[in-house]
């Protein structure tokens, strides 16, 4: 049991139970809570893997930006505890086999596909961010001005919708 | 231009007429109906005539044409519309035409008082058009049109006076018992097609004479599709099984009986077979079937008319047992005697039936003979017509049927170790006929009258129907004079004519076979002598109607034929149809499928239904169903090693 | 050191409980927050992709889905306003109106 294992399921441990929490919390405000705790372990994951840049715009931008709003918003429409209503059946019965069948079949494939990546594990070199912005703007530059393109829309809809009706 | 290439304006101009009037003519006067129905088929016999001329002017050569191609199928079905012309259709062609001509003539007077004159005219012209394509027709699948359409016509003209039950009901019976003789008639033409590859009258006799023939009781395929046209031919010629329909198509007006069910319709099936005669002489057990049948017929019919009250049902078993005779005829191989006796036969029974029609005009539509009596003195020239044709069909020189029917019996005689059982039955059928047509005779004219007179105003009938009497009444008369010089040893015109057709087989001409035909001839006058004798002491002086028991009983019903039928056939047609046809079939198999498909589609409707709750949480499982499905096709060729086992 | 294998099954897991509180939560924005789960879980098998195989392609893409995701949850939670004004309440199950 090397270091960086150890490390791994340390973090691991914290994603999934922030994950397990998002579920089982009752108010809106602790969900969110928890899913902040999880990117925060992703990113440490990232930090683990040698994707610098990654995991600083995961803290930056997932969890400074985009789970703020998500905080505002449920202060904004004074979200309460969860109704207990049940109304779909199907949810009741067929949502945890379903989804177990579908981590479960990702999980199978990974585990079969084993050839090929056992071995060469991260191996903690960094990525730097001259390499990222080498490809962001040399290879990738036409869907990155897409993405600038596509927060401006974001922007303008956003307004649009959220205001009050006059 | 000539008639024989175009031999198809014989036949267009009976249809002509026949649209003209069907589609213009309710509106028209009777003048105008008239002039179109008239012109149509006088126009058509003129046309025959010439058509004749030109036929005897180029050497009587046998002629055919071939007009627009019909249908192809494969490699050998090839149909055209081919109109063919020899002896045999000269006398076909000259017969229909003439007659038909004259009966329409008749019918002007007959139906003037009628409603639905102009349909009467229509129809009849149809009746032509359809008679006179099976008779010029050169292959069998025309035939088989004409002969379709005559019995749709009958149908139509039977069930003329559509609002009285009995006769749509006679209507239905003509045309559902012709189709049951039809579907041997088909049977016969696959046969034939399968055999031979063609349909064409002469490719398939040339084909036929380069075979053996088959041997008496030998079933081959000649044998057996000569007996399957035959059976179409007891049907639309009214032979045993298949006759029942005619007595009832007497509810059709007179004219209509005249024509169709005695001088052409019912003489189409012996048109057939005369036509196949190749067919038949290679076939010697058809011939015998052939011959017993008609024999039968001939003398069955005759015991059914002695007892009948009707006097158009008499001249409708008369018609049946006469056409017997023509089918015994073509049985024992006189092919050409048998054609004879169908051109004098349509003489005297359209002859028959018209002054039946008269007399029934006369009497104010009364039709049984037991209330009429004594009207010699007043309608003469019926009755006198009616007597020709009465002398006629009785078989006593120099009367047409003498000659026809003598060479009938005298071919029958000759023809094989049976043929004197068939001679004796045809003679004994002969006296029965003149037996029951000279008491038609008695009871009609003579005695005390047996009517009211002050109810039936007996008159004679208007010229345009007494003078086509009388033309048919001479044609009775001078009829067989064309076979006159045979009896002392000179030629038989009629024979020697249809000679490049039948060939000379039937009237030898050694002394010994002329004096044997001199004795049968004798034999058969003496014989009409004894019915018209014996009918005479019964009737002459007036009778009353005999009691209806025991055997009279029998024959006055027809000898229950009808309800055998009925009890035999119809009666578990019947069954079937409304219990399984209509309860299990129609309702349950077809209405079940189709109601079944609705009610499937309702209810998987109804089950699916259940997808579109509304219920967002539903849709959320569903979205992952389907990323479900995506996964397992993506993962598929990694993980279905692992999910059967296969151990690498 | 750690093999690929292992984050890629806890990126398997996270996803699958992604999956369960999206199907089960009835908060409408608590399900939009599971779907944020999802995405993350996506990006960690991005990134041990990227990884392991050595090419810089898979981080890049990784923040393009971030920055997709940033739109996404802008316009999301906007239509989230709009509705709860609308149906007075953020339980999913309330918003039936297409129920036949």
């Amino acid at each position: 049991m090397t270091g960086p294992v150890i490390i791994f399921f340390v973090l691991a441990a914290l994603a999934v139970l922030g994950a397990v929490s998002l579920i089982l919390q009752r108010h809106p405000i602790h969900s969110a809570l928890s899913l902040i705790v999880v990117m925060v372990a992703l990113a440490g994951l990232y930090l683990l893997m040698g994707a610098e840049f990654v995991a600083a715009v995961q803290i930056i931008v997932y969890g400074g930006a985009i789970m703020v709003l998500f905080v505002f918003v449920i202060m904004l429409l004074n979200a309460g505890e969860e109704e207990r209503t049940n109304f779909s059946k199907l949810a009741t019965y067929a949502g945890i086999p379903l989804a177990v069948a579908t981590a479960g079949l990702i999980a199978a494939a990974i585990v079969r596909s084993s050839g090929g990546l056992s071995t060469a594990g991260p191996n903690g070199a960094l990525t730097s961010t001259k390499t990222l912005s080498m490809l962001l703007f040399l290879d990738f530059v036409y869907p990155f001005e897409l993405t600038s393109f596509l927060i401006l829309v974001a922007i303008l809809g956003a307004i649009v919708l959220a205001q009050r009706e006059n | 231009m000539s008639i024989l290439e175009n031999l198809w304006i014989i036949l267009l101009l009976p249809l002509l007429g026949s649209a003209v009037n069907g589609l213009f003519g309710s509106k028209w006067p009777n003048k105008a109906v008239n002039w179109v129905a008239l012109g149509s088929t006088g126009l058509s016999f003129v046309c025959a005539l010439e058509a004749v001329r030109e036929f005897v002017a180029g050497g009587e050569q046998a002629f055919r044409k071939e007009f627009v191609g019909w249908m192809s199928a494969g490699s050998d079905f090839r149909i055209g519309l081919d109109l063919q012309f020899d002896q045999l259709t000269v006398v076909m062609v000259l017969v229909v035409t003439g007659v038909g001509f004259l009966i329409h003539i008749y019918s002007t007077g007959y139906m003037a008082h009628e409603g639905g004159y102009y349909r009467f005219f229509s129809y009849l012209n149809l009746f032509m058009f359809f008679m006179l394509t099976l008779v010029l027709a050169a292959n069998y699948v025309v035939l088989f049109v004409g002969w379709e359409g005559v019995g749709l016509c009958s149908y139509l003209l039977i069930g003329f006076y559509f609002l009285r039950k009995s006769a749509t009901d006679a209507g239905n019976k003509a045309f559902i018992v012709n189709r049951i003789g039809d579907f041997g008639f088909l049977l016969g033409m696959f046969l034939l097609f399968r055999t031979f590859h063609t349909l064409d009258f002469n490719g398939i006799f040339r084909q036929v004479s380069l075979l053996p023939r088959d041997t008496l009781g030998q079933f081959g395929t000649l044998t057996v599709a000569s007996l399957l046209l035959f059976m179409g031919a007891t049907g639309k010629s009214a032979q045993i099984p298949l006759y029942v329909w005619l007595p009832d198509a007497m509810e059709g007006p007179t004219p209509v009986s005249a024509l169709i069910h005695a001088a052409t319709m019912v003489t189409a099936g012996v048109y057939v077979v005369a036509r196949s005669h190749v067919l038949y002489t290679h076939a010697p057990s058809a011939m015998y079937v052939v011959a017993v049948i008609g024999c039968a017929t001939a003398f069955f019919a005759a015991t059914i008319g002695l007892v009948q009250s009707d006097i158009k049902k008499v001249l409708a078993y008369s018609t049946v047992s006469q056409l017997g005779y023509m089918f015994l005829a073509c049985g024992v191989g006189a092919f050409g005697a048998g054609i004879f006796h169908l051109m004098t036969h349509a003489f005297f029974k359209a002859l028959l039936f018209l002054s039946a029609g008269s007399v029934i005009h006369a009497m104010g539509g009364e039709q049984d003979m037991w209330h009429m009596g004594g009207l010699r003195s007043k309608i003469t020239v019926t009755y006198w017509c009616m007597l020709f044709g009465t002398i006629a069909i009785a078989g006593f020189p120099p009367f047409a049927a003498f000659f026809s029917k003598d060479a009938i019996l005298f071919s029958a005689y000759n023809s094989g170790s049976n043929g004197k059982i068939l001679y004796a039955v045809g003679l004994l059928a002969a006296v029965l006929t003149s037996f029951y047509m000279f008491r038609l005779i008695w009871l009609t004219f003579y005695g005390e009258k047996r009517y009211d007179e002050h109810r039936v105003h007996v008159h004679e009938s208007p010229q345009n129907m007494t003078i086509p009497l009388m033309i048919l009444a001479f044609l009775s008369l001078t009829g067989g004079w064309i076979a006159l010089p045979a009896l002392f040893g000179g030629k038989d015109y009629f024979a020697e004519f249809l000679s490049p057709i039948f060939g000379m087989g039937e009237v030898a001409g050694s002394e010994s076979m002329q004096s044997l035909e001199h004795t049968l001839s004798l034999v058969a006058v003496v014989a009409a002598t004894a019915g018209l004798l014996v009918a005479w002491r019964m009737y002459a002086k007036g009778a009353g109607r005999p009691k209806m028991e025991g055997f009279y009983k029998v024959l006055y019903n027809k000898y229950y034929v009808d309800e055998l039928y009925g009890a035999l056939v119809v009666g578990p047609l019947v069954w079937l149809s409304r219990n399984v046809l209509w309860k299990v079939l129609d309702d349950g198999v077809i209405d079940g499928a189709v109601n079944g498909i609705a009610s499937i589609s309702s209810a998987v409707g109804d089950t699916v239904r259940h997808t579109q709750s509304g219920n967002t949480r539903s849709y959320a499982v569903w979205v992952l169903v389907g990323a479900l499905v995506v996964f397992a096709i993506i993962f598929w060729p990694i993980l279905h090693p692992a999910l059967f086992g296969v151990v690498r | 050191m750690v093999p690929t294998n292992y984050y890629l099954l806890l990126s398997a897991i996270l996803f699958g409980l992604g999956i369960v509180a999206f199907v089960f939560k009835r908060n409408i924005i608590t399900i939009f927050m599971a779907i944020e789960l999802m995405l993350n879980a996506v990006n960690l098998a991005f990134v041990a992709f990227s990884q392991a195989l050595g090419k810089a392609d898979g981080e890049v893409f990784v923040l393009f889905v971030i920055v997709v995701a940033a739109a996404e949850a802008a316009v999301g939670l906007g239509i989230i306003i709009v509705t709860a004004r609308n149906r007075k309440s953020l339980n999913v199950e309330r918003v039936d109106l297409l129920k036949l």
